[in-house]
């Protein structure tokens, strides 16, 4: 644990943030609220992505696996149906934890670690996508579209609102997300998960069941970003496999960790910020200065990634915190 | 190859085949026989590109993320070179390869030598991050429409017997036979070939003996661009670009190496011929657009059954 004093004044900003972020809204435009959105959205997968990748060690380059189950499983349940979303999202949570459990079971039981891990969550990120590209009964390839209702009108219970509504469920997602991996972060599966990131043979001698906590981690990061696929299909009411199961969108999920720094709790909120913030003003800027180029944001995200990962490696929150006095980061890698 | 290799390999083709023949039994048997051969003949090509990963794996470890996106990148040269010069593709061939091999060796020892001793998920990520310049820059430089190229020659084809074959396919594919070829030759019979298979085969003997391991590690690196270059302008032949092709070639790639065996050169050849023909029968057995499922659910049971691909060595 950190020393009182720097806990105590974590705690206060942290506290001091969020009540920004509630009331932020009043004086927000609805520009801002929409980048906001897409903030606390980031945060929220980012942190999800985090327990695997971050805190277990298990690279996961296909994400976005779970955000299109998650997605298709209310929004279909929603469009066919009529069900609402609150029951949809249990079905989001069943399609995608059993996908989970599969390439978690696949891998661990067979040894499939590092790049082949990595490859295979592609490999079966790709074998979905395309199969929804065919799978007529959500539109296969030409998109599967939520009816918008009139505009302004409130309906919590199929989720139809103005965009404030959406942010404040994605500030509840973003916030309990953090919560999530800040308790399991400092309970028994948290530390069992470091000691197999660090070293999983020594873990296994400790006898650590490597297997089942490997599950765990995967079971809890899909079914935490199936309900941020939910979230998008309500948010933007339209989806394309091309899209929503892309490899790019996977790589945008772990972008935001990865620049905020692995395997710390503050780093997918901060990349999440600090990505979305630059990308988008740079998008703001070129396009006041009259140029529209498409691919100019995604190369500065390259150039985010690269510059990240040669010059400071473990992200830039232990800096950040350093800076503020919150002590050196726990889990810096 | 050994002859259990064989073995495997033509149980897993007859498989496919299997899998495919109730959809095929309708189709006339000349047409099967076009599709096999269109499919070998791709399937080459693919396997010269799946060549430059396993190279550069076998050897330097690293897992070269953006292999499609520079092939795709080769693929716009060639177009380019023709458009502006009227360069065939088969002599731009060789500026080209010897561009990416410059291209390839800077990369490696400027970006990627500092970072041997990086953890594993470290050196991905950076060249995830080069794979994603690299796509979008193409996408800022040449927008998101296909381009093609278009030799005077390339519908002319040869007709044996019942079989009608594209000339340019049958001889892309015999370049990139040549090419492969020349390669093994070139690890089998020089000196600076033995000294990478060195550095492959035993790092810190390779060390021991006084090698310049980084060195070897850019040449091999500059050796394996430049054998993706050479596929790109083959490859611009056959199909038009888009800059979305880059993610889908780097896939492509991965997953001929992986059911071919990550590190093994034979197994980069066959596992290539394999997805080329399995994509060529998915292709008219069910749909083409659906054609790529069927490789990544061969990837998937390679993973599961036999980790080390086809051809490759059990993992020490």
């Amino acid at each position: 644990m950190h020393a009182p004093a720097q806990t105590k004044r974590a705690a206060i900003a942290l506290l001091i943030l969020l009540a920004v972020l509630v009331v932020l809204p009043a004086v927000a435009n609805a520009y801002l609220l929409s980048a906001m959105v897409l903030i606390l959205y980031f945060a929220y997968v980012g942190q999800a992505w985090n327990l695997m990748m971050g805190f277990t060690g298990q690279l996961s380059l296909g994400h976005s696996l779970y955000v299109g189950l998650g997605a298709y499983a209310a929004a279909a349940l929603f469009v066919h149906f009529g069900v609402s979303p609150w029951i949809g999202l249990w079905a989001a949570l069943a399609v995608s934890l059993a996908a989970g459990a599969v390439i978690g079971f696949l891998a661990f039981r067979f040894g499939i670690g590092g790049v082949y891990f990595a490859l295979l969550t592609i490999a079966f990120a790709e074998f979905t996508r395309i199969g929804f590209d065919h799978f007529d009964w959500v539109g296969g390839s030409g998109g599967f579209f939520l009816p918008v209702k009139e505009h302004g009108v409130l309906d919590l219970a199929s989720l139809r609102g103005p965009p404030v509504m959406f942010y404040y469920i994605a500030l509840v997602m973003a916030v309990a997300a953090f919560v999530l991996a800040w308790r399991l972060r400092t309970s028994r599966i948290g530390y069992y998960w470091l000691a197999i990131r660090e070293n999983e043979d020594a873990a296994q001698a400790l006898g650590i069941n490597t297997f089942r906590y490997k599950m765990f981690a995967i079971l809890i990061s899909s079914a935490m970003t199936s309900l941020a696929g939910v979230f998008f299909a309500f948010y933007y009411n339209n989806l394309f496999p091309e899209q929503i199961f892309s490899m790019g969108r996977s790589i945008e999920i772990i972008l935001g960790p990865i620049i905020g720094g692995l395997g710390t709790l503050f780093g997918p909120v901060l990349g999440a910020f600090v990505l979305t913030l630059l990308g988008d003003g740079l998008t703001e800027l070129t396009s006041a200065l009259g140029i529209e180029i498409p691919g100019l944001k995604q190369v500065f995200y390259g150039i985010a990634l690269l510059v990240v990962i040669l010059f400071v490696p473990n992200g830039i929150w232990p800096a950040v915190a350093r800076r503020l006095g919150f002590g050196p980061a726990k889990s810096g890698r | 190859m050994k002859p259990k290799s064989a073995v495997t390999i033509g149980a897993i083709v007859a498989g496919l085949v299997a899998l495919y023949s109730w959809r095929l039994a309708a189709l006339p048997g000349a047409l099967l026989g076009n599709v096999l051969v269109t499919g070998l003949l791709t399937g080459l090509v693919y396997g010269l590109m799946a060549l430059g990963l396993s190279v550069i794996f076998g050897v330097v470890r690293v897992v070269n993320f953006a292999h499609g996106e520079m092939m795709t990148i080769a693929m716009y040269a060639a177009t380019l070179l023709f458009a502006a010069l009227k360069l065939d593709p088969f002599l731009a061939l060789f500026p080209v390869a010897v561009i990416f091999f410059a291209f390839g060796y800077a990369l490696q020892a400027g970006l990627i030598n500092p970072f041997i001793e990086r953890p594993e998920h470290s050196q991905f990520m950076l060249l995830v991050a080069v794979a994603i310049i690299m796509v979008n820059v193409l996408l800022m430089g040449f927008g998101p429409d296909a381009r093609s190229l278009q030799v005077d020659y390339a519908l002319e084809s040869f007709e044996i017997g019942p079989l009608v074959v594209d000339k340019v396919r049958v001889y892309a594919a015999a370049v990139a036979v040549l090419l492969a070829v020349a390669l093994f030759a070139f690890f089998r019979i020089t000196s600076t070939g033995r000294a990478i298979r060195a550095c492959a085969d035993n790092l810190l003997g390779a060390k021991v003996v006084g090698l310049d391991v980084k060195r070897y590690y850019a040449l091999t690196f500059g050796i394996g661009s430049a054998l993706v270059g050479a596929a790109g302008v083959l490859q611009v032949m056959l199909v038009d670009v888009t800059p979305a092709l880059g993610p889908a070639y780097t896939l492509l790639a991965f997953v001929i190496v992986i059911v071919g065996g990550l590190g093994s050169m034979a197994g980069a050849l066959a596992g290539g011929v394999l997805i080329g023909v399995s994509e060529a029968l998915a292709g008219v057995a069910f749909t083409p657009s659906a054609k790529s499922m069927f490789s990544f659910a061969l990837l998937i049971l390679v993973l599961l059954l036999r980790p080390q691909g086809l051809l490759g060595k059990k993992a020490a």
